[in-house]
């Protein structure tokens, strides 16, 4: 049993007098003990609702979240506030996409460190403050004892991420979720941030779920890749699989669009034609076929279902890439 | 901070100086006079003139507006004419100013105290019956007229039900001692209990006519300060630490909602103080809101002078320590 499972879940936006909007539909992963899982895929496919709703930080008005989401053999789904209040922080937490608004401003880092391990270690202020001066330490924020008492707008910005990172790490959680941790950073800061990451993942133990629409970053940090796309899971696969034969045309094109070092000089990137608005409901078809090279006409008349096209590998796709046509040179001379 | 509070401080100098030039022109400018309202409409050309003479009334403008500027530096501003012709007007604005303060600030805090809770809740549940309800109340706090809330409140619940003082300030004949010329302060000092609970009695119903406008204008914007933190990304990082609804409540939702509303709270002593002129005049308090209108009604150029310039340094002190303290809440500005 996987330490994450989810399984069929499904978010819905209910806003009175418009449109019920699918955001997620029917998504399921499991995130094993210590493993890294990515969730990948453009603006608005849903990754970052997934996490919200695994972590149960969507608004509860006008949200219908259904499936299941079984934590350590705990169903989360359905928990009261005050429930889900005690898992987070402590057994799963989270490290939000842009770090200076996700610092409180008006409040000095050190309470917001030590605050959490207040709540759920049971310290006093004053051993968690120490304890949060190990961690920011621990983190590789120099000279911690006076961060302690500033601000965030004293903080550089990888420095911020860093003071997050050692929140959501305070009370040893089972699972992290970073949702797109350095996108918000400079190059240089992200490279940092994300071995920071790896290390301390592979120092605790925690399980890590790792959000972001940079296949860069998935190359360096997962285990295993999920592909979303308008809301549901389009291909799932061990990392060094998927970067070798992506099967579905939406992960090649994924692929095709990021610049690489042995990319012939002069080669265009090839981006993926048209954009979201282009997509059909999963209802009708596939949501990805008006976008897509190789499409059928089967692919805007069927919704394609989910296949197990090898070990750990599931695909949704009428009309896959064949393993060996998935290199960029082929399509492009 | 430091380089910050003695810049304000200049400004204030300068704000007084134009306000005390553009008053002393415009009291000039308008009908009538000190000696007519002295005198009255069939009083002789030579008693006219005496009075004329003996206030410096017939001297240029500048020259007129120049010895003022002398003598409000040694502080005398010269002498009540109609509000209580023969005293000092400095004197008439100090023994009224306790009643206007003690008035305002009863009202402030019963529109910080009722409006800052009553603007949270309702942020929180957006669209609930509370919501809908306060922003009822509030709309009609701000569209009723202060003076028609003054003569409503006073006619049921002091005239129809007798549960309150119709006006006043104290009791006449109250057993009591007045130090400092704060009634209710004073009852405390002295330990006449009675005293500072008649004084209380008496402010209550004027307090909350004059507290809706501030009351209304705190609700609304601590409702909408709270929507907008609501949402902030650090209310989120709070929630995903799984921290208990009190800690999220005061340390990031209401701190951060607290800043806009510190700044209104100073802007609303322009309000109490103009809402203070209506409702001295309903429930018949000596203030300096009543000394305005008497001012006026009696020609009292000495008495407007004194109380318009020193009001409008009120209100512009209050705003000072205001901004000093949203830098104390605000680290931000602090650093800066």
């Amino acid at each position: 049993m996987a330490l994450l499972e989810v399984r069929d879940l499904a978010v819905r936006f209910v806003r009175r007098g418009e449109p019920t909007v699918a955001a997620v539909d029917g998504v399921s992963f499991d995130v094993p003990a210590g493993r890294t899982v990515g969730l990948v895929g453009e603006s608005g496919c849903g990754k970052s609702v997934t996490s919200l709703a695994v972590m149960g930080l969507l608004p509860r008005d006008g949200t219908e979240v259904s499936g299941s989401v079984v934590l350590d053999g705990t169903e989360l789904l359905g928990l009261s506030r005050r429930e889900w209040d005690r898992r987070r922080g402590s057994e799963m937490s989270m490290v939000f996409q842009d770090p200076l608004t996700s610092l409180n401003p008006v409040v000095p880092l050190g309470i917001q460190v030590s605050e959490v391990m207040e709540r759920h270690r049971g310290m006093s202020r004053r051993v968690a403050t120490r304890e949060a001066e190990s961690l920011l330490d621990r983190v590789g924020i120099p000279d911690p004892r006076r961060r302690l008492r500033e601000y965030s707008h004293q903080l550089s910005g990888g420095m911020r991420q860093r003071a997050l990172i050692a929140m959501a790490l305070a009370c040893r959680p089972r699972l992290l979720i970073a949702d797109e941790p350095t996108t918000a950073l400079d190059v240089t800061i992200q490279a940092q941030i994300l071995s920071l990451l790896r290390e301390l993942v592979a120092e605790t133990g925690t399980a890590l779920v790792l959000i972001t629409h940079d296949l860069g970053v998935v190359a360096g940090m997962c285990d295993e890749v999920n592909v979303l796309y308008a809301g549901r899971i389009v291909e799932c696969a061990d990392r060094h699989a998927l970067f070798a034969a992506p099967r579905h045309p939406y992960t090649a094109g994924l692929l095709e669009s990021v610049p690489r070092l042995d990319t012939p000089r002069g080669q265009r990137l090839a981006p993926i034609a048209g954009s979201v608005e282009d997509n059909i409901p999963w209802s009708v078809g596939c949501a990805f076929s008006p976008r897509c090279a190789s499409a059928l006409p089967v692919c805007s008349e069927r919704s394609p279902a989910v296949e197990t096209v090898g070990p750990g590998r599931l695909l949704r796709c009428h009309n896959p890439l064949d393993t060996d046509v998935g290199n960029t040179e082929s399509s492009h001379d | 901070m430091l380089r910050y509070t003695v810049r304000r401080l200049g400004q204030l100098v300068i704000v007084t100086l134009v306000l005390s030039l553009l008053l002393f022109a415009w009291l000039r400018a308008l009908p009538g006079g000190p000696v007519s309202a002295l005198l009255g409409e069939r009083a002789t050309e030579r008693s006219r003139a005496e009075l004329v003479e003996q206030l410096g009334l017939n001297q240029p403008l500048y020259v007129q507006y120049w010895r003022f500027l002398g003598r409000a530096v040694t502080g005398d501003f010269g002498v009540s004419t109609g509000v209580q012709p023969g005293t000092p007007a400095l004197e008439v604005f100090l023994q009224r100013m306790p009643a206007t303060i003690e008035l305002s600030v009863l009202a402030l805090t019963i529109a910080v105290l009722v409006g800052i809770p009553l603007g949270y809740v309702a942020g929180r549940r957006q669209g609930g019956w509370l919501d809908n309800l306060s922003i009822t109340w509030s709309l009609l706090g701000v569209a009723v007229p202060v003076f028609f809330l003054a003569f409503l409140l006073k006619y049921v619940f002091a005239i129809e039900l007798g549960l309150l003082p119709a006006s006043g300030r104290q009791e006449a004949g109250t057993n009591a001692t007045h130090a400092t010329g704060f009634y209710v302060l004073d009852g405390l000092l002295t330990r006449e209990w009675d005293a500072a609970w008649n004084a209380l009695l008496h402010l209550l119903l004027p307090a909350a006519a004059l507290s809706t406008i501030p009351f209304a204008v705190i609700f609304r914007i601590t409702r909408a300060s709270v929507l907008d933190v609501l949402e902030e990304d650090y209310v989120r990082t709070a929630r995903a630490k799984g921290l208990g609804a009190a800690v999220i409540r005061t340390r990031h939702v209401l701190r951060n909602a607290m800043l806009p509303v510190v700044t209104t709270v100073g802007l609303q002593t322009g309000a109490l103080l103009s809402g203070a002129v209506l409702t001295e005049q309903v429930f018949n308090i000596a203030g300096i809101g009543q000394a305005l209108s008497l001012g006026f009604q009696r020609q009292d150029y000495a008495v407007l002078q004194v109380v318009i310039m020193a009001t409008a340094m009120v209100y512009v002190l209050v705003n000072l320590v205001v901004d000093l303290a949203y830098a104390v809440i605000d680290p931000r500005l602090r650093t800066r």
